[in-house]
């Protein structure tokens, strides 16, 4: 270990951008606290799921759910070294509105020797009304 | 009298073409590269490796997001399929019309539940969907994904599906 501890943000913002999948989708991590995470995607027509209505497909939504829940267990207190999804389910409430960024806030709630309890929530510009909820289980890789 | 069978070929077209305007038209699907094999009424996903869908470059893993995504895609396009067999095979859908990539309303996703049940290796992956129940408002939809051994999944989900209103 060297002297110096770069701080967390920067840890978790190299490993979200070392992320091959979540470069190529164009996620930006764009906070993270204690056990929490937030990642922005931009709209990209590369990523619409209904041409006729320009709506982004689920898929690309569960992609960003699952890259923000995995970042909130990285960014928890007890600094997994690594993790992976056990299960993720997600509850499509509305269409995301065309056009606007998706933002995913997951929080890492609980979290014991061996398993992450994460909760997590996506949104549109109307933050008030919610594109998609998720819960998922994440392992916990002791260093 | 019974009606000549139709020419192979005219089925076949009908029936590709109807598969390409679910499948080719949709940006998503094609940024992940997935494709679907066709036998008879049976579709298969196949989602080829590419370096742009790993998610942990350590192992290397592909993403766990992927590997949902193609499940999902895979549940959504086979159930479409099964909801629209009936008039693909009737001629109720229109050649042009899906050639233009014109088709009805497509059923919607209520709600996803992945299960991983392995590292998914940085190879190809295929995946197949069974319609567990396909009501007149909603279905219910189960998939599976793997890779080199058909028996070893690395993915499943179960999925519930809002199905189009037939009201025009």
């Amino acid at each position: 270990m060297t002297a110096a501890t770069p701080d967390k943000g920067m840890i978790a913002r190299q490993f979200i951008e070392a992320i091959p999948h979540a470069a190529a989708m164009g996620m930006k991590l764009t906070d993270i606290g204690d056990g929490t995470a937030e990642i922005v995607m931009a709209y990209d027509p590369r990523l619409i799921g209904d041409p006729d209505t320009g709506v982004i497909h689920g898929g690309a939504v569960s992609a960003l759910m699952d890259t923000c829940g995995g970042a909130s267990v990285m960014a928890h207190p007890t600094a997994p070294a690594a993790t992976a999804t056990i299960g993720l389910r997600i509850d499509y409430m509305r269409a995301a509105t065309p056009g606007q960024n998706i933002t995913a806030r997951a929080t890492c709630h609980h979290i014991t020797r061996s398993v992450a309890f994460v909760r997590a929530t996506a949104t549109d510009d109307d933050t008030d009304r919610p594109v998609a909820t998720a819960t998922g289980t994440f392992t916990v890789e002791q260093g | 009298m019974r009606r000549p069978p139709e020419p192979v070929q005219v089925v076949k077209q009908r029936r590709d073409a109807a598969l390409n305007a679910l499948v080719g038209g949709v940006p998503y699907i094609q940024f992940l590269g997935i494709r679907f094999d066709r036998r008879g009424d049976e579709l298969t996903g196949l989602l080829p490796y590419d370096d742009k869908l790993i998610g942990n470059p350590m192992l290397p893993a592909i993403h766990g997001g992927v590997t949902a995504a193609f499940l999902e895609v895979t549940a959504i396009i086979t159930l479409s399929w099964a909801w629209l067999w009936q008039d693909i095979e009737s001629g109720a859908l229109k050649l042009a019309d899906l050639e233009a990539g014109k088709l009805p309303r497509l059923p919607k996703t209520i709600d996803f539940s992945t299960d991983y049940l392995r590292t998914g290796l940085p190879r190809d992956a295929y995946a197949r969907a069974r319609v567990t129940r396909s009501g007149r408002r909603y279905a219910s939809v189960h998939a599976q994904a793997w890779q080199d051994n058909h028996d070893r999944p690395f993915a499943e989900c179960s999925a519930h599906f809002l199905m189009p209103r037939n009201d025009g």
